[in-house]
This record gives structure tokens, sequence and C-alpha cells, in this order.
């Protein structure tokens, strides 16, 4: 138990001192997305929203967060994907992003929550240039995860109103 | 042991600047040859705290500053000097003085010294210091001994020594810290047992003492006894003197102790400035205050009410375990009021922390009064009233600029030079009143005086010359002193340093608007002038008017309601492509369709039989059309810009209670959004005028 | 645990030199002038007590007259806080029964010292 106990300690010190983060990634139009899990507050379902007047319209309004008032942001519109409706799996993936001046709490509607990984920050590839791709400005690195790709996220990028 | 200093130096920042303000309300109540003997003392208590507070901290420049000051007012405390105007003076810009130095400090900036050391020669010219007696004053350490030397002491206390409270055994450890101690005491004194008072002291010591110290080291620690003991004390040289002296019979009760040498630090008199942390709070303005002083009566008060709400929610979450029958769920709603009752009382008394009674805004205006007075040559009497009034500390430090203004503007323009007094009838002496009062959920402060009033004529003229009227409006006088609100308005004829400093009325009315109040002005031609400022007592907490529009609720501040109303839609006009105007009486209210500008879909849009609420703003009237009025509240303002950004239109949100957000309307920011230029434009009536007639 | 009377009208002062004592093992009490001292003196006992002198209400000298009258503060060390200046105010306290004093401006280690010859 003990030993267990410290062989996971040591891994994670080892993963750590090799670059290793984890990453809470999720599901948007097929495509899958990865946040720094430290970044991460909570993940909430989707709920009734106060609109916020003349925001622009990835800016699905405020919640009230224990007493703070958040802003959520709808990712498909800000990535300029095509719009679905929220359904059951529909989640809020709360964080908080760190700008240069200040930080702030917000939260983000995604088609839903998939898994978390470890990755060595450094084997993310840039972004290919799309010419016909706004979004690629959105995104601070591709990594693989088996079959997959992850597009790691720029949050400060994607936050940024 | 080390102690950091500096986690006492707000506080003691904070009450020097109280020690401050003190001292210049009681040096303004001072007549060089009428003082009385307390005010006297209260001021130089003052500066007595804040020098013995300042040299312990370690802030030599207030501590020498403040040194020469103490040591005038002690000689006329003592009577060994007169007061006269000119130290009344000097001691009021070296209040200003110290306040500055302290400021600095307390921001952690290199204080600026110079006024400090001008104000320093003053009064040393003064006090008649010449530089030999401050040369000695200014103490050179003596270089320490290094050479050990023995010395013989003989100390034998008077029979009262105890009872000065001071212990003998005390002294010789301390003693024996400082080198090798031999001691040897006499118990020969001691009286027979019938004689004998246990109260008196009859023994007596002689020591031989081998030390690197001085004889002054020695004397320090026989210091508290000089005059209650016989103390000698001599230079043996060389080693322990062996002479006959060294007996150790059975009547020698001997304390022989020797522990290492340890420096004495007693004699320390330079206190090293205390560095401090260089993690600063940079951001925050000195003027700004980081911690408030709370009354222990208020703590208390709110423990109480802790302790009621714990005893509720035991009496609810017993109910809650209870079986669901009638009568659980009739005292599952009688502990639910109780709960309510509970967090109110809570909440108000919450609120009563920031609060702070007004007297610490009016305190500073006997001064300016006076200072103003005497450059302008009139004579004022400043009243205060309602100086115990409270209000919220973020409210008061944000209500003085504004209200400095307005005085200072009395005093210029208001109140007449003695002559013209005299001319007109009046007492030559003008009054100025400020006066504080709670009026509902508001603090209103009220700045009175009895001059010459406003100018209407004046005011008019140049309003029109600024082009805000024409000269064919027909204006009543409260109109026409509405009009130097507008920005961009200044009634002197010629700029004095005064009041004309570039600030107009338009600033001290947005000021005070921002703070959710509001300010308006009455006066009579040859009678005086009246300022009225309306404030809320807190900033956290709003009353609001819930509205819908479409299916949103938004938050209308109560303030600025003037009234609420179905329209009538003869009264409509349209002006322009798209601006509908509602005549209320004689006045031309612009209808702003909230969902229009918020850009809701599914309000009503048709004008007849819909709601308008009136409101007021920037000295402009304005109606927001609403689908309904809902429940009047107060609430809790939270920032918008926290997490987000500043929203046009909106000024904050709040949570309801039923945990949802909605936002608070900003009105100012709505007229500016809609772009309605002018509201109460010439051009607007006139048209909406010609429209109705028409119609 | 020994007691003490630490009585200063200036807070800053007063809770440094409480902060000081508490650090240094005793159990202080704060009074901030002389008046409230003097009515806290009659109701606990105390090791030693520490004054200002210039203090509203009642000053610091007039305190430890009272004291000194009080049998239980018979023998009692009585310190008094003064600056370098008020040589006068030393001979007048020492006249009053005050044990001794420390002269302000003083740094903890120097408060600690100076208590040393009375109380330990």
């Amino acid at each position: 138990m003990i030993s267990a106990h410290s062989e996971l300690n040591n891994k994670i010190m080892l993963e750590q001192s090799q670059g290793v983060k984890q990453f809470l990634t999720f599901i948007m139009a097929d495509e899958e997305y990865g946040v720094d899990i430290l970044t991460v507050q909570e993940i909430r379902s989707w709920e009734e929203i106060t609109e916020i007047p003349n925001a622009p319209d990835y800016v699905k309004g405020v919640i009230n967060l224990r007493g703070t008032i958040v802003p959520i942001l709808d990712l498909r519109l800000r990535f300029g994907l095509a719009t679905i409706d929220y359904g059951p799996l529909t989640v809020v993936i709360v964080v908080k992003v760190i700008f240069e001046q200040n930080s702030k709490i917000m939260g983000m509607v995604v088609d839903a929550v998939s898994d978390v990984y470890s990755i060595v920050e450094q084997d993310a590839k840039t972004v290919p240039n799309f010419s016909d791709s706004d979004n690629a400005e959105f995104v601070a690195g591709l990594v693989n995860v088996g079959e997959k790709m992850v597009a790691l996220l720029n949050l400060q990028k994607t936050m940024d109103i | 042991m080390s102690i950091d200093l500096s986690q006492f130096f707000e506080v003691f920042f904070e009450e020097s600047f109280e020690g401050l303000d003190a001292m210049e309300a009681e040096l303004l109540n001072l007549i060089p040859g009428e003082e009385d003997l307390e005010t006297i003392n209260t001021i130089f208590r003052a500066a007595h705290s804040i020098k013995g507070g300042s040299g312990t901290f370690g802030f030599n420049s207030v501590s020498d500053f403040t040194h020469v000051l103490e040591t005038l007012l002690d000689q006329i405390r003592e009577g060994k000097r007169e007061l006269t105007a000119e130290h009344v003076n000097l001691l009021l810009k070296s209040v200003d003085c110290l306040r500055e130095l302290l400021r600095g400090l307390q921001a952690e900036q290199e204080p600026n010294l110079e006024e400090a050391i001008a104000l320093r020669i003053k009064f040393e010219q003064i006090l008649g210091l010449n530089q030999a007696e401050k040369n000695k004053l200014e103490v050179t350490a003596s270089p320490a001994q290094l050479a050990l030397n023995t010395y013989q002491i003989d100390f034998k206390p008077h029979h009262h020594l105890f009872k000065t409270g001071n212990e003998p055994l005390y002294m010789i450890s301390e003693l024996a810290e400082l080198g090798d101690l031999e001691t040897q005491a006499f118990h020969n004194e001691i009286p027979d047992i019938t004689d004998l008072s246990a109260d008196d002291c009859f023994l007596s010591w002689r020591f031989f003492l081998n030390t690197a110290k001085d004889e002054n080291a020695i004397r320090e620690i026989f210091e508290w006894v000089e005059d209650d003991a016989d103390l000698t004390i001599a230079l043996c040289g060389g080693l322990f003197a062996d002479d006959d002296a060294q007996v150790t019979a059975p009547d020698v009760v001997a304390e022989t102790s020797n522990s290492t040498p340890v420096p004495a630090a007693v004699n320390v008199a330079v206190v090293k400035p205390i560095k401090k942390d260089t993690v600063v709070k940079a951001s925050t303005p000195a003027a700004e205050s980081i911690s408030i002083r709370v009354g222990i009566d208020k703590v208390d008060s709110l423990i109480n009410m802790v302790g009621e709400l714990v005893i509720t929610q035991a009496m609810l979450s017993q109910i809650g375990q209870q079986e669901i029958t009638e009568a659980t769920i009739a005292s599952l709603q009688e502990g639910l009021t109780q709960l309510a009752h509970n967090t109110r009382d809570l909440q108000e008394n919450v609120m009563r922390i920031r609060m702070l009674p007004i007297s610490f805004v009016f305190s500073r205006f006997p001064r300016l009064v006076r200072d103003i007075s005497q450059k302008l040559n009139k004579q004022v009497e400043l009243k205060l009233l309602g100086e115990q009034t409270e209000l919220d500390k973020t409210v008061m430090e944000k209500i003085s600029d504004p209200m400095v203004h307005l005085v200072r503007n009395s005093l210029d323009h208001g109140l007449e030079t003695v002559e013209q007094r005299l001319a007109a009838g009046k007492d030559p002496v003008g009054t100025v009143t400020l006066n504080a009062f709670h009026q509902g959920g508001n603090i209103v402060i009220e700045i009175m005086d009895d001059g010459q009033g406003l100018n209407t004529v004046k005011i008019k003229q140049k309003a029109v010359a600024n082009g805000l009227v024409s000269d064919a409006d027909e204006l009543d006088d409260d109109e026409i002193n509405e009009l130097i609100f507008m920005p961009g308005f200044s009634t002197a004829d010629e700029v004095s340093d005064i009041s004309g400093r570039g600030v107009g009325m338009d600033v001290v009315r947005r000021n005070i608007q921002s703070l959710n109040g509001s300010v308006e002005v009455s006066s009579a031609a040859g009678v005086g002038s009246t300022f009225i400022i309306r404030l809320p007592l807190t900033l956290a907490i709003l009353d609001g008017q819930l509205v819908r529009v479409a299916k949103h609720t938004y938050i209308i501040p109560l303030i600025s309601i003037v009234e609420s109303l179905q329209i009538d839609i003869s009264k409509v006009s349209r002006v322009g492509k798209d601006l509908d105007v509602l005549r209320l009486r004689d006045e031309y209210i612009p209808i702003l369709r909230l969902y229009s500008i918020f850009n809701h879909q599914g309000a009503i849009e048709t004008l007849d039989k819909t709601l308008l609420v009136v409101v007021e703003s920037d000295n402009q009237k304005i109606g927001l059309l609403v689908d309904d009025l809902l429940s009047q509240q107060q609430v809790v303002i939270k920032s918008l810009e926290a997490n987000y950004q500043k929203v046009d239109g909106v000024s904050g949100a709040t949570i309801l209670g039923d945990g949802r957000v909605s936002l608070i309307v900003d009105i100012s920011g709505l007229i500016k959004l809609s772009g309605l230029r002018k509201p109460g434009s010439q051009e607007l009536i006139i048209e909406s005028q010609a429209n109705l007639e028409a119609s | 645990m020994k007691r003490i009377l630490a009585v200063d009208d200036s807070a800053s002062m007063r809770q440094m030199v409480s902060f000081t004592l508490k650090k240094a093992g005793f159990d202080v009490t704060e009074a901030k002038d002389g008046s409230e001292a003097l009515s806290i003196a009659k109701q606990q006992g105390f090791d030693a007590v520490i004054s200002d002198v210039n203090m509203p209400v009642m000053d610091g000298i007039t305190l430890i007259r009272e004291l000194r009258t009080l049998p239980n503060y018979k023998f009692t060390p009585l310190l008094m806080l003064t600056t370098e200046s008020g040589m006068d105010k030393k001979v007048e306290g020492k006249a009053a029964g005050a044990t001794g004093w420390v002269v302000k401006p003083f740094n903890p280690e120097q408060l600690l010292a100076v208590l040393k010859k009375v109380i330990r």
C-alpha cells in the first residue's frame, strides 16, 4: 500500500520533471480539444443563463457561480462552427484564464467532456497554417494520443473577448 | 528574539493621521492669549504620541521634526512661553507637513524633507537653539572600551528600596552579565526580630566586577535606584583585588553568578530604520486606507446575531429530521421567518461595520474655511451639524472632493465681502453650514451659505453665450440654477485660484452620480444658496426596481426613478425619424425602448397603455419603455467586469432570490447608447410641441 | 505566567509593547489610559505595570502614584515609558513611586532587556 502510494508519487514527480502535463479533453464537432487540467475549476451542466445585451453572439451570457458573476462562451460559435441544440451531454467547463493584467473565471460550452491524458507539452506540433481557417490562433499545438489527434487550446486567445 | 515592527505600521499611520486631525481641529480652536490648558495638552499629546511612535518604528524624519514641535508645545504648556498667532500658523503648517511625510512613508516613498527642514529651522529660531546647543544634542557614541578593568562597587540600598518596586537580586544578575562578578553581602544592619520590618531592605553589597564595559554600563544598571541607595563605583585596576574585604564568613549571604557576558542592549539609543518588505501594494493609492477600525460594540452585536443564526439553523435542521406533518410545516414556516429576520439583521449589521460618522469628512473643513476666508479676506463662521451621521467608508472617501469643491464655491462666489455684507445690512460674518442627516436609505448632505445667492441673470447670460439655452427661453429660477451643472459652465468672472480649478459643477454632479447619488441647488437672491447632496448609505447595496423586458429581468436604481406611468398615446408625438416624445405636464420626455437598445426580441412594441419608467440622470429626464414592473428590493451589487468586461448601459449585476443573475441598468450609459444627444434640447421640445399641437 | 499591564494611549505603541511581551512569554493586559489601567489593576493582580506618561483622562504619573497606594502594588515594579527630553518627568515619576523608566524610542529587544531588571 505504502509502496504503491510512493510509486504513484514518484511517477507524478517524474512526469512533472519531464514536462508531462495532464490535459482535460472535450469534443466539439467530432474534434478533440484539450485544456491544462490545472486551469479547470469545475464542469457544470448547461443551465438557464442571463443574456448580456449587445454582446458578441458567442457570449451566451452570465451565470451565478456561488456568488460570482461568470460569463459563458459557446465554443462552437467562437470557432465559427455550425451550432447544435444543447443536449444532455452539453457541458460548461469553467476555467481560470490568466491574462496579462489579471485572471478571470469563465465558462465554455462544449459538446461533451472526453478524457484526461498525460501529455508531454514539448511533443505538441505547431498548427499548420491553414489559410482558410481563422481558428488556428486558438490552438497552441497538436499532439497525437494513440490514434487520435488532440488540439491543445490557447485559452488566453480563445477566451479573450 | 526578533520582532518585525512593520506589522504595527498601519496602526501607527492610522492613529497618527487621527492625531494630526485632532491637532488641527484643536489648533483652529486656539485663540492666542485665551488658550486653555486642556487644548494645549491635547495638541501636545498628539505631537508626543507621533514622536514616540515614529521614533520607535524607525521613522526618524518624522520623529526629528516632531521633536522641535513638541519642545515648543511643552514650553507653552509649562507657561514658559506665550502662544502667538505665528505659533499657531506654524503649527498648522507642521500638521500639513507631517501629514505629507507620513503619507510618503505609508506609500513607501522617499520622503521630501524640504518643507520639514524649512519649518524646523523656523521652530529652532523661535526656540533660540543655536548651533552649539544643537551639536550638544547630537550625542556621539563613545567607542567601546576593550580593555578589561576591575571595579569595586559598593551598593547600599536605603531601607525603602523594595517600595520602589526594584529588586537588588535582578540588578546583581544584570551586573553578572557584564563580566566576572564576585559578590559579598552584608547583613549586619538587620535589626532584631522585634524591630524588623519585612517591607524594608537591610542588606548591602560589595561587588568586584571584571569587565570590558565602562563605568556608565554599571551605572546604567543602578540608574533607577541612584536616589534610593548609596552607590560608589571605583576602578581597582588589574585583576580581582584581593584585599581584606574579601571575606567569606557565615554572616555573608553570597550570591555569585557568572554567565557569559552579553552586550547590554539597554543603552543603544539609535534605532535602525526598519527595512520593509519590498513587495508593495503598488496599486493602492496612498489616500485610500486599507483597514478600518471597528468599535467593539459593533463586533459584539455581530457575534450575537451569528449566535441567533446558529440557533435558528439548529432549529430548522431539527425540523428537517421530523416526519412531515402539518405541525412541522407550520414550525418550518416559523423557522424560515426567523431565518429571514436573522439574515436581515445580520446584513444590516455587517453593513454597519463599514459605516463611519461623517465627522471624518467634516473635520477637514474648519481648516479649509479658515485658510480660504483668510485668503479672500472674508469673515466666515462654519457650522457643522449632524456630524455623527454615519455612512459607508467608501462613499465617504469619494464624497470628500465634491464637498470641498462646493464649500470652496460657497466661500468664493456665495459669500460676500465684509463691506458688501454691511452694505446689504447683513451680519459682517458670513455663515457656511454643513448638515448631514439620514433620509430613507440615503444620507443627505447640505451645504448652505447665507451669501448673495446664485445670480440668475448672470447664469443665463453665460448659458446663452455658451449656447446651452437661447435668449428667448422662458426659464424660471430653478431651471436657471440647474444650468450651472451643465458641462462646460463656469460662473466666475475671472478664474480665481480658489474655485476656478478647471473643475466645473458638471464634474461635481457626475462624481456624485457615479456614487448613485444626486446633487441639486436651491437659492434665493440676497439670502443664500443651498446645495443638497443625496447619497446611498453604501455602494454595495442598491434599492432597485425590478422590471421585465421581453423575458429578461432588469433592475433600475430606485434613486433615479422619477415616476412610473402608463403611456397615454395622445400625448406622444414623433420627432425626427424614430424618436417618440411624451408630453408629461410641462415637460417633454423622450421614450427609450429598452428592448430595442438591448436588442431583445418578443417585447411589447406598441406604446399605448404600455408602462414607462421615467428616470432622471445627468439633468435629463427620459422614459424607459418596459413590459412589466416587478417588485422593488434591495440588491447586492456584483461586478460584471471582474470576469467579463464593461457592458454599455449596464452598471453591474446582482443575484436575485432564485439564484438568477440580473443586470442593473446604467441610466446615463443608456442615454449615450441610445444616441439621444440632448433629450432636453430646445429643438426637440419645439418640434414635439409643434407636432402635438398639429395633431 | 507573569502578568503585565501595558498602558498607552497610542494603539501602535500599545500593540508593539504587548506583542513583544507576549512573545517573551508574558501574559499581557492592555489599557488605553491611566484611569482604565487603574480600574483594571484594582480588579486583577499584575507582576509589573508599564505605562506611558502623557495620556488623556489620567496621565502615567498619577496612575503610578495611585497604584503605589494600593496594598497589592506596594512592591510591584511600575515602569514608565518616557522620552529622552523628559528628565524632569523621571524625577517626578520616581517621586510618585515609579520603579524605573524605559526611554522612548526603544525597540522590542531594548524593552525586554530593561524589563529584566525588575521581573524575571
